[in-house]
């Protein structure tokens, strides 16, 4: 055997090996997409706004109070998400005034004088952007925490689309989809208010003992009370404690041995919670989760750490609760933009079905190939087969996830594999025709022939190329079967394919003119 | 085993009557995408709910539809998969707003619960795609661009390896397929999904492939036969090569019609897609792309004193 040939023979060798070790064991090596799989796939959109108006609401009740305690007696409106004036500043004190609030909020708002004791203040464009990015980077951390602690293995949670407050969230292999969805997408504001009137049924009542007005520092939410069914509580706009205090939480059963929630502060909140438990004993404080009253215990006494809400949970309901104030609040509320299951016996399905479609599709490529091309027949299915194998490699080893139209793109590999040979044969028989030696009829065939296989796989490349880069999941799941098809394809058809021929000259005499093909 | 030897047609004397078919199909596709207002999109375009349940017992369409009740009148309930499945796909368009006020599920729950209270069996839900307006618009956007990009990036290449003409040539033969492809489609009802966009790609490449492998053996026989017209030449490549384009359409057909009758039904409208895509293509390499490269390449030869003042102004404006 000739020393060049054993060369290519090793290459051959040690390619399929390398191919065969990547994927190896393919249960573990090759991951599968959700259409495969089973599971869920969301888009949801983080309300952006939100968070953009929670800052302007912040800073102009953090003026209003301050204000106050510089005995400047204004009134603030928020008028737009970025926007919001400060009213009735006495002409006496507006220079006190304009010191007070530039320092307060000039980092993140500009504020005109619009004359008539008004001040108009609107949010620099750049904070804007930036709470924007933050709302959603501290979303995704968010969810990410959720799902981990609900314990599914290999999610997905990343920014996605074209707009910059889209998050993909992928759950392999899930079942329950609408606990997941109640858990990723719950806002988890907690907030301890103090309460200063209520529970009453309507709000009208309420209001009777300051004149119909609700007072600014005030606030009318509605939530649930014992034995009122729906109820309305007149509470502080700014809370005593947050969630952002919370240092745990876990499910627990109260006095009456139904499901509740009990939380520990950490000791800044601990600080806190103490200091307003012990001013206002005999009063009762709301929890009040995401903008709804869940109850309003009385303070019998002071409280540090600990705390409890109870409701009407179910045990799963109560873990659950639990799970999202571990995990933090959402800075913004989140709406689902797409939403797609597939059940697990589906996936089995298709991948049976995919499956059984390649070895088919295989077997009647292979059978029509051996009868119209005899021996050299084999060569092609060798060079097709080891195409496959390669391609299998180049996915375990980049991670890249197989799914249906992956599938298809393997099938469509078989399709090309085949073509590269077809197209060396017809044209190693044409060079036989004109009276070659069967080696030079398999120099010249290939030699001919390369330039096209290149030209026609350059052409491919960029299309599967600029599929993947503009197109989203399944396309792009095909496009990277395709990518990786079409090299493995020019190593096989080109270098694999003639050296099985050279291989199998070097058996014959050096003037043969015959060739099974 | 040959099928054909030395084949000898004049192909380009039919260029004329394959236009004009070309032309008939592509009309007829388009007259019929106009006349219903549109083509098919499927829920990941257009948005919408798509639930596919299984039921236990064996249980017909028109029980889902009656069990649906008013709903029934937009939904579209069919069969999914083989009649032993005992499966069932009901789809339903999209209440405006939905994805904004976080009611994307709303449609799905109340088609769960229609079939629940009408006691049509005991089911369960193996698929759901419940897509909003945002996300169609977003998917029908990078679908036309990812489109447009990968044939456009085609064209510059075969426009810097051949002739413009020729790239001109392979691009009209791709949109020929790709149209002839979407009528073929609207005609056998099926919806134009993600997957069969991807499809519809796969097509194009595959035309352009054909196509290239023409050209190449077209450039191949220019350097040795310099004395022949272009069009002698031209057919002499397709020719040549007529073997291998019939022998590589019929083995690629072969493992899609696998993919198509054994790909399970997720994969059928993406296989459709391809068997039509196969034969059109390869029609289109033998009777599309040459034609046009022909007519294209041989204008500025001919001189015609228009054609030549245009390029002498060119000169003169560089």
């Amino acid at each position: 055997m000739q020393k060049n040939l054993r060369w290519k023979l090793l290459v051959i060798a040690a390619v399929t090996g390398l191919s065969i070790w990547s994927f190896t064991p393919p249960s573990r090596k090759i991951a599968l997409g959700l259409d495969l799989k089973g599971g869920a796939h969301f888009v949801l959109e983080v309300k952006t706004d939100d968070a953009v108006r929670l800052e302007t609401e912040t800073t102009s009740e953090q003026l209003r109070v301050a204000a106050k305690e510089a005995n400047i007696a204004i009134t603030t409106r928020v008028t737009g998400l970025e926007t919001f004036l400060a009213e009735g500043v006495p002409g006496g004190m507006d220079q006190q005034f304009r010191v007070l609030a530039d320092q307060l909020t000039s980092l993140a708002f500009t504020r005109e004088a619009t004359g008539g004791g008004t001040h108009t203040f609107n949010m620099r464009p750049n904070i804007a952007v930036q709470r924007r990015t933050e709302a959603v980077t501290q979303s995704i951390q968010t969810i990410e925490r959720r799902i981990n602690e609900l314990g599914v293995s290999e999610p997905t949670v990343a920014p996605y689309g074209s707009t910059d407050n889209q998050i993909l969230v992928q759950l392999p292999g899930l079942s329950d989809i609408n606990r997941a969805k109640n858990i990723i997408g719950q806002t988890a504001v907690l907030e301890l208010t103090l309460v200063e009137a209520g529970p009453a049924a309507d709000q009208a009542s309420l209001l009777q003992a300051f004149n119909g007005q609700v007072p600014p520092d005030l606030e009318i939410i509605g939530g649930a009370a014992p034995g009122m069914g729906a109820a309305y509580y007149l509470i502080r706009k700014v809370p005593a404690v947050t969630g952002r205090d919370l240092r745990n939480s876990r499910p627990t059963l109260d006095e009456f041995n139904t499901p509740a929630v009990s939380f520990s502060l950490n000791s800044e909140g601990a600080v806190k919670f103490g200091r307003v438990t012990t001013d206002n004993i005999g009063r009762s404080l709301a929890i009040v989760l995401d903008n709804q009253v869940m109850s309003a215990p009385r303070i019998d006494g002071p409280i540090e750490r600990e705390g409890r809400i109870t409701g009407t949970f179910t045990p799963q309901e109560a873990s659950d609760l639990a799970l999202v104030l571990r995990s933090g609040a959402l800075p913004a509320s989140l709406t689902y933009l797409e939403q797609r299951e597939v059940g697990p016996s589906l996936g089995a399905d298709s991948i049976r079905a995919g499956v059984t479609a390649s070895i088919v599709g295989l077997l009647l490529v292979t059978l029509f190939m051996l009868s119209y091309y005899r021996l050299a027949g084999i060569n092609a299915f060798v060079s097709v087969a080891l195409n496959l194998v390669i391609l299998l490699g180049f996915m375990s080893y980049l991670g890249a996830v197989m799914t249906l139209p992956g599938i298809a793109g393997f099938i469509l590999t078989i399709g090309m594999g085949v073509d590269s040979n077809v197209l060396i044969f017809e044209r190693i028989r044409e060079e036989l025709a004109s009276k070659k030696g069967a080696r030079q009829a398999i120099a010249a065939g290939f030699d001919r022939v390369l330039i096209t296989i290149i030209d026609t796989h350059v052409a491919s490349l960029i299309a599967a190329a600029f599929l993947f880069q503009f197109g989203t999941g399944p396309i792009r799941g095909f496009a990277t079967t395709l990518f990786f098809g079409l090299i493995a394809n020019v190593f096989t058809a080109v270098f694999v394919s003639r050296t099985v021929f050279e291989f199998v000259l070097s058996r014959r005499p050096a003037g043969a003119t015959q060739l099974s093909i | 085993m040959r099928f054909l030897s030395n084949p000898n047609f004049n192909f380009l004397k039919w260029r004329w009557h394959a236009i004009a078919l070309s032309a008939i199909v592509i009309l007829a596709g388009i007259l019929t995408v106009v006349a219903r207002g549109g083509l098919p999109l499927g829920v990941d375009f257009s948005g919408g709910t798509v639930i596919v349940v299984q039921f236990t017992q064996p249980t017909g369409e028109d029980r889902v539809r009656q069990a649906l009740g008013t709903m029934s009148s937009e939904a579209s309930v069919q069969r999914f998969g083989p009649a032993t499945n005992n499966a069932i796909l009901i789809r339903l368009p999209l209440e405006p707003g939905a994805d904004q006020d976080n009611s994307l599920s709303a449609v799905s729950e109340r088609v769960e619960q229609a079939l629940r209270a009408a006691n049509v069996g005991q089911f369960s839900v193996i698929n759901r795609e419940l897509v909003g307006a945002t996300i169609g618009r977003d998917l029908q956007q990078k679908g036309i661009w990812a489109t447009l990009t990968a044939i456009g990036g085609i064209l510059v290449y075969i426009a810097v390896r051949f002739r413009f003409g020729f790239a001109v040539g392979a691009v009209v033969a791709t949109f020929h397929d790709i149209l002839v492809t979407l009528a073929f489609l609207t005609w056998f009802g099926y919806d134009l999904t993600l997957n069969v966009v991807a499809a519809i790609l796969t097509i194009a490449g595959y035309s352009v492939n054909d196509t290239i492998v023409v050209f190449d053996r077209v450039r191949e026989n220019q350097r040795i036969l310099r004395r022949e017209s272009l069009d002698t030449i031209v057919n002499q490549a397709v020719n040549q090569t007529l073997s291998r384009t019939i022998i590589t359409a019929g083995t690629t057909f072969l493992a899609v019609v696998s993919l198509f009758l054994f790909g399970g039904e997720v994969l059928r409208g993406f296989a459709f897609t391809m068997l039509v895509g196969i034969v059109t293509g390869t029609y289109s390499t033998i009777f599309i792309a040459s034609a046009i490269a022909i007519l294209l390449s041989k204008r500025p030869a001919v001189s015609s004193p228009q054609g030549a003042r245009s390029v002498e102004a060119r000169r003169k404006r560089a």
